[in-house]
């Protein structure tokens, strides 16, 4: 895997091979994305329909940023809610992938399991808080059967306590993605050379012994996938709190996230603060997946 | 196989350890009970993980069989008589749903094709191949991966306008070529499972570095592909807010759009019923698409793991 | 003078074949009276104002966020034929519908790039009409994006029958009218018969109005009905009523204001939820829609004519509506909740159609009778409400056979609107979901109003809040 010297005098279709990327990269992202930053140094944003500025402010968008406080706050709450979807996720997904992959079980109707578990992912989620919202209701089904066993005497508002709200965020984050990372691993189990697994049980190893020598070890690369894409999309968690708050992050903005924060500043186009905010993102981001990295990496070595 | 593990509880603890707890694992027999208890719970989880998965299709299809006012009283478990009725609003209202449809289906196959194609290419071009840029690449990759999208929306959308691309479905489709998310999959699924001695064995044979590509690499990589196509079909059949912006014409907007419309609608018109026919109507081309693509990954995985 | 008259008459003569050139005369229904008021529109116009230039635009572009408008327009305007979902003609002219829904503030951020592009844009890509809500109205209203009516030539005589509220929202700072509506919104209070014979002795529309003739008997009344095991309604509801009753604008020198108005509604609604008096559901939901049942136990609901008409589910077995058992009076402050209104894009290469469209629409009384009865909608015409209202012909099934357009026409009448601002919409949303906060008791007041300053502050960078 590390010999490629050998490749040497192929390497110019390296640079022939990332020219679409790049290319489309430059004109449709990279162009926002220098405005992004530029913009961030600006006063510049819309009052109904007169633009203000662009003003040079220097660091000012980033001094109102760091001086209201509001940034650690909103960053604690999409940690919280993230790690609470996130966590139960892996596991379901690590546990799900274990059990299919495990030859001793032989479970029946893998095929039904594996394909249903996607299928949430498919609902829009403006659809899917559409249901909750129903069934989560005051006088909705969920408190009806909760009073009926008699946990609560009055119905208990779902939609108004910070943690029911939290949990409730990361239960439709968990059910809407744990089948996405279920497959990323299946696919990369899939993956594995089967003659691994022969050899291996040709060596009389459990399967449990084979889930974590082999499987594990070779899922190593998608699993570091997993981690990092999941902390990106859970620091860009915004439609589900997004909709199923209506975007007030209630009670008291307990569960406002980063990018339901930034998405205020796009009411009125502010371009200065919104841009200095994503640069703020986009250093909070880069600082966790260093660390996530740096943490698998090294596990990587050992491993091997 | 291991009598450790009898538990749920502990087989999620030891998940969590990962490969730490290797050492820990014993050798022992597994003998025919334990067998029968991990089973049992395994069909149990599985099949609670099913429900839940399989409930809110339920409930959107009851929702769909309901007039509006029936909606407006709550939730039931029992379909209604309205399904026909709903289908039928729906379709000889004004929007053009089927070529909504259409509109969606091209948009998210483009999508999907070029964001999985190019990013197979471009993540090829970094393990394959050693030249000096190649670890800035990478890393520079990985560093766009990281932006929200959100701001560069509004960037975007000065751009296409100044490009006059605006009620186009370019803007929508091109950009999927360069997709940090599915480059960053399909360079960890390369790591993982392309052994580089089969692409000189291609050379060797005379194979030119393109037609290895294609022949070889992308065969190869099949199950990643499917994977990220379904993903990224998925996310571009359900994506809202830049279409919205971009579209304006009625005969040429996605899906999502039109519902978001129908949910607009004036008081004379206001129909939940139809909405949630609309919502059910929508995810039915997907579930399609799904259940095709899935059987690469969902069939591989019985050849990878259970063979032998 | 002269002159102007002659070649104003030739211009619509000539073009009175492309364009309905005297509003509504050609619809079927009233072939009879139409011709004449159409007549007497053109000559007011004359007198007053410049003549416009020729239409040139072959292309008219129409900006909205639903099909409203476009059915009223196909409905009633008698030279539009329909071509398809987002195309008819009217004469020569295509009609382009460019339809943004208005979710995640679509709508709004679509027509901003189509206004502020509008000077650059191709003859064919300019905004003719867009239509605007009130919520928001004067953000469009309070620039030289939208054009005033008078430069179209429609005269305050023109407008004369249209309720004064309806022109408040369209007035810019500079007191120019730069739109108009078909409809008149006005709303009061829809309150449950039963429980009203219930707990206060009568049915009556108005003796139940004077049980909730200002906020303090109305205070009185939730009590007893919470006493009685109902609820009043959600907070949610009560809120326009106040929130059109303020004495000073939102924003006032670029500092936002809480009006007393306001200042009552937190404070009113946080005894009666603390008494279980109201509620905080929030509008249109499962919640908050219990009440149409009789048991939902809620007392009333507020709201205009298309509320009652189409979001009461008459048609649905064991509604209260389905038993007509829905009584409607003006409540304790007279308020209006909802309504489009027309404005004609600076710019437009179609300048006299767009007069006749919206003469058409907003003043033709033929017209607006027509839309009256077709499409329920309470129109902007104190004539026809009038007549309406002395013809048996009102009578509401879910009513329990009460006509409601003589509370309906009082109602508009009293609608004061002086206060708006641009700012309003944000405001009032921020506002209602901070308080919601102090109401079910996670925040004190002063945290929950520091919440909403902080909201629209973040929405409207412009603005101080301390």
């Amino acid at each position: 895997m590390n010999k490629k010297s050998k490749v040497v005098s192929y390497n110019k279709w390296g640079y022939i091979f990332l020219i679409p990327f790049v290319v489309i990269y430059l004109v449709f992202q990279m162009i926002p994305l220098v405005s992004t930053i530029y913009n961030s140094l600006f006063e510049y944003y819309r009052s109904g329909l007169t633009q203000i500025g662009p003003n040079f402010v220097g660091f000012e968008n980033y001094a109102t940023i760091i001086t209201n406080g509001d940034l650690p706050t909103y960053f604690k709450n999409t940690m919280i809610m993230w790690v609470l979807g996130f966590v139960p996720q892996i596991v379901l997904s690590l546990l799900l992938g274990a059990w299919f992959t495990d030859p001793s079980l032989k479970l029946k109707c893998q095929t039904f399991f594996k394909t249903v578990i996607y299928l949430p992912n498919l609902i829009m989620a403006s659809a899917f808080s559409m249901l909750f919202f129903t069934l989560f209701a005051d006088s909705g089904p969920i408190n009806s059967m909760l009073m009926q066993i008699g946990v609560f005497h009055e119905a208990y508002k779902f939609m108004s306590n910070v943690w029911s709200v939290r949990t409730l965020v990361a239960t439709m984050n968990c059910l809407m993605w744990f089948g996405n990372t279920t497959i990323l691993l299946m696919a990369g189990m899939m993956g594995i050379d089967p003659s691994l697994f022969e050899a291996a049980q040709v060596d009389g190893a459990t399967a449990t012994q084979i889930f974590y020598k082999i499987t594990l070890p070779l899922l190593k690369p998608i699993l570091i996938f997993v981690m990092i894409t999941s902390l990106i999309g859970g620091l860009q968690m915004f439609d589900v709190p997004q909709i199923l708050t209506n975007g007030s992050g209630d009670p008291m903005r307990s569960s406002m996230t980063l990018i339901m924060y930034l998405n205020k500043h796009l009411f009125s186009k502010n371009y200065g603060l919104a841009g200095a905010l994503s640069v703020f993102m986009f250093i909070i981001t880069g600082i966790l997946s260093l660390i996530v990295f740096k943490f698998t990496g090294k596990e990587d070595k050992d491993g091997r | 196989m291991d009598a450790n593990i009898l538990s749920y509880d502990k087989k999620v603890r030891e998940d969590n350890n990962m490969a730490e707890n290797t050492s820990s694992v014993t050798k022992k027999k597994d003998n025919g009970a334990s067998i029968h208890a991990r089973r049992f719970v395994a069909y149990l989880v599985l099949i609670l993980v099913s429900f839940l998965c399989l409930f809110w299709f339920y409930v959107l299809f009851i929702n769909a069989t309901r007039s509006h006012s029936e909606l407006s009283q709550g939730f039931t478990a029992i379909p209604s008589s309205h399904l026909i009725d709903n289908w039928v609003n729906l379709k000889s209202g004004t929007l053009p749903i089927f070529n909504g449809m259409v509109n969606s289906l091209i948009i998210s196959v483009a999508t999907a094709t070029l964001a999985t194609y190019f990013s197979t290419m471009t993540a090829y071009a970094i393990h394959a191949y050693d030249f000096k840029l190649k670890n800035f690449m990478f890393t520079f990759i990985l560093m766009i991966m990281m932006i929200p999208t959100q701001v560069t929306a509004l960037g975007f959308l000065q751009l296409i306008d100044k490009m006059h691309l605006d009620n186009s479905a370019i803007p929508l489709i091109v950009p999927a070529i360069a997709s940090p998310a599915v480059f960053f999959y399909m360079k960890q699924y390369m790591d993982s499972t392309l052994p580089l001695s089969l692409v000189e064995a291609a050379r060797i044979d005379g194979s030119g570095e393109f037609r290895t590509f294609n022949q070889i690499v992308v065969p190869l990589m099949k199950p990643a592909i499917a994977v990220q196509a379904i993903f990224s079909f998925v996310g571009s059949w359900n994506n809202y807010f830049t279409p919205a912006l971009v579209l304006h014409d009625d005969t040429k907007k996605t899906l999502p759009i039109l519902i978001a419309q129908l949910r607009n609608a004036d008081w004379l018109k206001f129909d939940m019923g139809q909405v949630y026919m609309m919502i059910a109507f929508s995810i039915f081309p997907v579930i399609i698409v799904y259940l095709l693509l899935s059987r690469f990954i969902v069939g591989g995985v019985t050849l990878g793991g259970v063979k032998g | 003078m002269k002159r102007k008259i002659v070649s104003l008459l030739a211009i619509a003569t000539m073009t009175a074949t492309m364009f309905a050139g005297c509003g509504g005369s050609d619809t079927a229904s009233t072939d009879s009276a139409a011709p004449a008021e159409g007549g007497e529109a053109t000559e007011t116009t004359e007198e007053t104002v410049a003549e416009l230039p020729e239409d040139t635009g072959k292309v008219f572009n129409i900006y909205c966020w639903n099909e409203e408008f476009k059915s009223r327009l196909t409905d009633h305007y008698a030279d539009y034929t329909e071509v398809d979902a987002t195309h008819g003609k009217i004469g020569d002219v295509d009609v382009v519908w460019n339809i943004t829904p208005s979710t995640d503030n679509a709508y709004q951020n679509n027509l901003d790039e189509a206004l502020l592009a509008q000077e650059s844009a191709s003859a064919d890509d300019k905004i003719d009409l867009f239509l605007v809500e009130a919520d928001y109205a004067l953000k469009y209203v309070d620039t030289d994006f939208a054009m005033p009516l008078s430069d179209l030539g429609i005269t305050d005589a023109d407008l004369a029958d249209q309720y004064k509220y309806t022109q408040d929202i369209v007035t810019d700072s500079n007191g120019k009218l730069k739109g108009a509506s078909w409809q008149a919104c006005s709303a009061g209070f829809i309150y449950n018969r039963e429980a009203a014979k219930e707990i206060l002795g009568t049915d009556d529309p108005d003796e139940v109005q004077a049980a909730v003739a200002d906020w303090d008997k109305y205070n009185e009344t939730a009590k007893k009905v919470a006493d009685a095991g109902y609820t009043m309604c959600s907070v949610n509801d009560t809120f326009r009523v106040y929130s059109n009753n303020v004495s000073g604008k939102w924003v006032q020198d670029d500092k936002v204001v809480i009006d007393k108005n306001i200042e009552k509604w937190i404070d009113d609604s946080k005894a009666l939820v603390d008494a279980k008096a109201e509620d905080t559901d929030d509008l249109w939901g499962d919640d908050w829609a219990k009440g149409k049942t009789p048991a939902g136990k809620v007392f009333c609901y507020f709201g205009p004519a298309w509320f009652f008409n189409f979001c009461l589910d008459a048609d649905q077995d064991g509604t209260i509506a389905n038993q007509g058992g829905w009584g409607y009076c003006v409540g304790p402050q007279s308020y209006y909740w909802g309504g489009t209104w027309l404005c004609a894009a600076t710019g437009t290469d179609n300048a006299n159609l767009v007069k006749d469209i919206i003469l058409t629409m907003t003043t033709d009384k033929a017209v607006l009778k027509e839309i009256a009865q077709k499409d329920a909608d309470c129109v902007n015409s104190k004539t026809v409400l009038k007549e309406l209202a002395s013809d048996e012909s009102g009578n509401l099934d879910l009513l329990g056979g009460q006509n409601p357009y003589p509370q309906l026409a009082e109602g508009a009448e009293k609608v004061d609107l002086s206060n708006i601002s641009a700012y309003d919409q944000g405001c009032n949303e921020e506002l209602q979901k901070a308080m919601k906060n102090y109401f079910l008791g996670k925040a004190t007041k002063d945290e929950a109003l520091d919440m909403f300053k902080k909201a629209v502050v973040e929405k409207y960078p412009n603005l101080t809040a301390e």
